[in-house]
């Protein structure tokens, strides 16, 4: 069948790089780790999963990820929703150069933003070289390896995310609703707060969660602008990954990541179908 | 609507938090200091030092093929992955299907990077291939991810489309194919082009997956940079930027404009 | 020449085609008429072949034509949207299907050329779709289907998205081209002035089957069932029964006609071939005027009766004032016998 000449390949495709993958993260869940190349060998041990169970650190590494990713997401929507009201207000014609302005940033390159704030933040950076300049300070501050300069990362690299489902839902408006509700009598504030608001909610959740999802597997940012102390789930995989060369306990985070994203994710899909 | 003083001052805000930093980085590309982010009196020494990086330069190259060569499949894939998701009624397995399609949009990349390199070792143990990790197990796992970000893209623009175009067409006598390359494909041309961008975007810019997936011989310009990065920063890294801000956005400006054009 | 027989169609829980049978002889303007629902969009689908019947069959000249894909049938169509390719221009649109065809460029040309004249698009070629107004685009979508110079032209409410001025013009010049091209045109519709007006053969449908089939003046004079009545003409519809020798009709709250065959479960009357008796004339049933809404060239009167149904009445003078006692009365002719 003519369709079929379409599937096969597109299956075999799906198969081998998306389910596969996932189907060996669970085998090597349960392997044991060893030296050589490469470094374990199969079986059925459990106490890959037994150490995260047992050493609160792993625990305290994903509480710290949703931690992480939550503030990034809130934050990110504070900022967010603003500047979408602020883009969809404008006049049409300004409306793809603003987004152009918007996404831009995206296309630049993740690592080179970091950069910029890495020589923003660090001791010989920008911001403590003005301080000591204009005689605020005498030594520099410890801005760099900071939560905060890994929360101003994670929001600097995460904002447009927010913005732009906020900003599709706001064009998609009908103006109609808006007028109606102030021929009925509603100020400007009311017509906010009882139609604006409520129907763009929906959006706004996509945005946080289009931020929190990625963000709480977040690996580079913590590792480039954040503090030591942040052990989130990311770095920690990451680590023991490359370094205590330890796969299947690394698997098994992998899987516990996964298994705490589902929930976030059905409930995005689920917006997203609602759309 | 207009939108109040606050919530303008909010968005003015927020544009400049997002681009202050870049501009800094680029700015401070012309400074002579030795020292990054301070101003030494003005200097293109930083580019002329980067075109002397060899090993920076083989890395970006190394990217760009990559870059190029997995969106391209990515733009196959996906393509094909929209296509039958816009177009074929049920079939067996099809929920199956939209949820592997979807699944690399969501999964970490920690996650993706892990699995894909477990699925590499396993292949080679089983068949011999691929021999090692390197340039094309970074190809495949972007094209991996990228085809999802494809289908994405071309599915929205695929809904959207009148069907009863590509009916007309063959109530005149298209078969289904000749219908999809003389109507459906000039119609979603725009959506696969910005597709392949968005996959070309993703894969220079993919760090974390690349390592992962990568060998010895496989350091991508990403892989360098953060190895950089993590060290300190050189003012080679702000000559970088600063170039390829400029090459991005005269190219999104150019992009925007014939947008705005067409449109008017 | 086309023959459709007990064509079934679901989707879902819905049945659009419920046993449909259907003959359309060739070179014919047949108009299928019908409210939402009733299967008309269906059966067009199924016809160009975009859709396959549950069951059924459906013959061509005697030739099996559910084997057959839409783009190898003798049938073209042309859509309510239009569908007009918008990356191609007027001409290209229109020689689409003769490219698949393998036609020369230079008979293309031609062809084009003359079917551009024949709808009154002369000088058009080089525009696109988007430059068009909404009545030139019906005109591109005919001329493409029509250069194919197919036995069988499928039109979906054609001139559903046009003026209500534009919409008389263009049914006539409709019935002109079809005339002149001899090919079979079944054209969907909801509006009956249109099917009345411009078809060869009517036939009703009503949930996906054919309530009646005919010449429009038959079947509009002559209604099978109180559906068919209702539908062509909005006509008065008591219910009764034959008692007698008389037809008894509670709700009309007498004897309002004799002389009907003994299984007629209701009579149909035509507002316009009722009437107002005047002083002194007898009338077959009483009531009181209800309403009176003023049309142009006529009256239409809503008047409750005794037995308690409202009949419909085109007065054709200033009516009494509204909650007048009145009479109606018909001629022998009005009445029409139902017996479903």
């Amino acid at each position: 069948m003519q369709r079929g000449m379409l599937l096969l390949p597109l299956w075999a495709w799906l198969l081998l790089l998306v389910a596969a993958p996932v189907l060996i993260l669970v085998v090597m869940a349960f392997a044991t780790p060893a030296d050589g190349v490469p470094p374990f060998t199969l079986g059925l041990r459990f106490a890959a999963f037994a150490m995260l169970v047992d050493d609160f650190y792993y625990a305290e590494a994903l509480l710290a990820a949703l931690r992480v990713a939550a503030t990034t997401a809130g934050l990110c929507l504070l900022i967010a929703y603003p500047m979408a009201l602020g883009m969809a207000g404008v006049r049409p014609a300004w409306r793809l150069p603003l987004l152009a302005l918007l996404m831009l940033p995206f296309w630049t390159g993740f690592l080179l933003r970091l950069g910029a704030w890495i020589g923003l933040l660090r001791d010989e950076g920008l911001i403590n070289h003005l301080l000591r300049g204009l005689g605020i300070t005498d030594a520099p501050l410890a801005l760099l390896y900071t939560e905060g300069a890994m929360l101003a990362g994670m929001v600097h690299a995460y904002l447009p995310f927010a913005v732009l489902p906020i900003f599709t839902a706001l064009i998609r408006l009908d103006s109609a609703l808006l007028e109606a509700a102030a021929d009925l009598g509603a100020r400007p504030a009311r017509v906010f707060f009882s139609v604006t608001l409520p129907l763009t909610l929906p959006a706004a959740a996509a945005g946080f969660l289009l931020v929190f999802i990625p963000a709480a597997g977040e690996f580079v940012i913590p590792e480039l602008l954040g503090p030591p102390e942040a052990q989130v789930i990311g770095r920690v995989l990451w680590q023991e990954f490359f370094q205590s060369r330890d796969w299947p306990l690394a698997a098994a985070l992998a899987l516990v990541l996964l298994a705490l994203l589902i929930l976030p994710v059905r409930w995005f899909q689920r917006l997203g179908a609602r759309a | 609507m207009k939108p109040g003083g606050l919530v303008r001052a909010v968005m003015l805000a927020g544009f400049l938090f997002l681009w202050l930093p870049i501009l800094l980085l680029v700015g401070f590309a012309f400074s002579a200091d030795r020292i990054p982010f301070q101003w030494g009196g003005f200097s293109l020494r930083w580019f002329g030092a980067l075109a002397a990086n060899e090993r920076l330069l083989e890395a970006a190259f190394l990217s760009l093929r990559i870059a190029t060569a997995s969106a391209t499949l990515a733009v196959l894939a996906g393509g094909g992955m929209a296509f039958v998701l816009a177009r074929f009624g049920p079939f067996r397995g099809r929920a199956l299907f939209g949820t592997l399609i979807g699944a690399p949009l969501v999964l970490p990349e920690v996650v993706i990077g892990l699995s894909l390199l477990l699925l590499f070792v396993a292949l080679e143990a089983l068949i011999g291939w691929p021999a090692g990790r390197g340039a094309v197990t970074i190809l495949l796992a972007h094209a991996g991810f990228g085809a999802a970000y494809v289908a994405v893209v071309v599915q929205a623009r695929l809904a959207e489309a009148d069907r009863s175009l590509e009916e007309a067409a063959m109530d005149l006598g298209a078969t289904p194919f000749i219908a999809f390359r003389t109507i459906t494909l000039p119609l979603i041309t725009p959506a696969l082009i910005a597709g392949w961008l968005l996959a070309f975007t993703l894969s220079l810019d993919d760090v974390v997956v690349a390592s992962f997936v990568s060998g010895p011989a496989g350091t991508t310009l990403p892989i360098a940079l953060f190895s950089m990065l993590r060290l300190g920063l050189t003012p080679e890294v702000n000559a970088l930027g600063a170039l390829v801000v400029l090459v991005v956005g005269s190219m999104l400006a150019l992009a925007t404009w014939l947008l705005g054009r067409r449109c008017a | 020449m086309l023959i459709a027989t007990a064509l079934e169609k679901r989707f879902g829980a819905v049945r659009a085609l419920a046993g449909l049978d259907l003959a359309i002889n060739s070179g014919a303007f047949f108009a299928l008429l019908g409210g939402s629902g009733s299967g008309k969009s269906s059966l067009l689908r199924v016809l160009a072949g975009f859709e396959a019947p549950d069951a059924g069959a459906l013959t061509l000249d005697g030739q099996d034509l559910l084997c057959v894909p839409p783009w190898a049938r003798p049938i073209n169509m042309m859509f309510q949207s239009y569908a007009l390719f918008p990356h191609m221009n007027v001409a290209e649109n229109i020689a689409y299907g003769l490219k698949r065809a393998g036609l020369a460029q230079e008979e293309r040309r031609s062809r084009v050329t003359a079917v551009l004249d024949l709808v009154g698009l002369k000088g058009l070629e080089a525009r696109k779709p988007q430059q068009l107004s909404g009545g030139q685009k019906q005109r591109v979508a005919l001329a493409r289907s029509l250069v194919m110079r197919p036995r069988l032209l499928l039109l979906d409410e054609p001139m559903a998205a046009l003026d209500a001025g534009l919409r008389e013009r263009t049914g006539l010049e409709l019935r002109a081209l079809q005339r002149k091209t001899g090919a079979a045109f079944i054209m969907v519709t909801h509006d009956q002035q249109e099917a009345l007006a411009l078809a060869d053969r009517i036939a009703v449908l009503e949930a996906g089957r054919v309530a009646q089939i005919g010449p429009p003046q038959e079947v509009y004079a002559r209604p099978a069932t109180r559906f068919v009545a209702r539908f062509l003409g909005a006509a008065n519809v008591l219910e009764g029964r034959m008692r007698d020798g008389v037809f008894e009709s509670a709700e009309a709250g007498g004897v309002v006609a004799s002389g009907l065959p003994v299984e007629t479960i209701a009579i149909a009357l035509r507002a316009e071939q009722i009437r107002l008796t005047s002083a002194g004339e007898v009338p077959y049933v009483t009531g009181i005027l209800e309403d009176a809404a003023f049309r142009g060239d006529n009256w239409l009167l809503i008047i409750r009766l005794r037995g308690g149904v409202s009949l419909r009445l085109v007065h054709n003078a200033p009516p009494p004032a509204p909650g007048s006692a009145v009479g109606v009365a018909w001629g022998a002719g009005a009445v029409v016998p139902l017996f479903a």
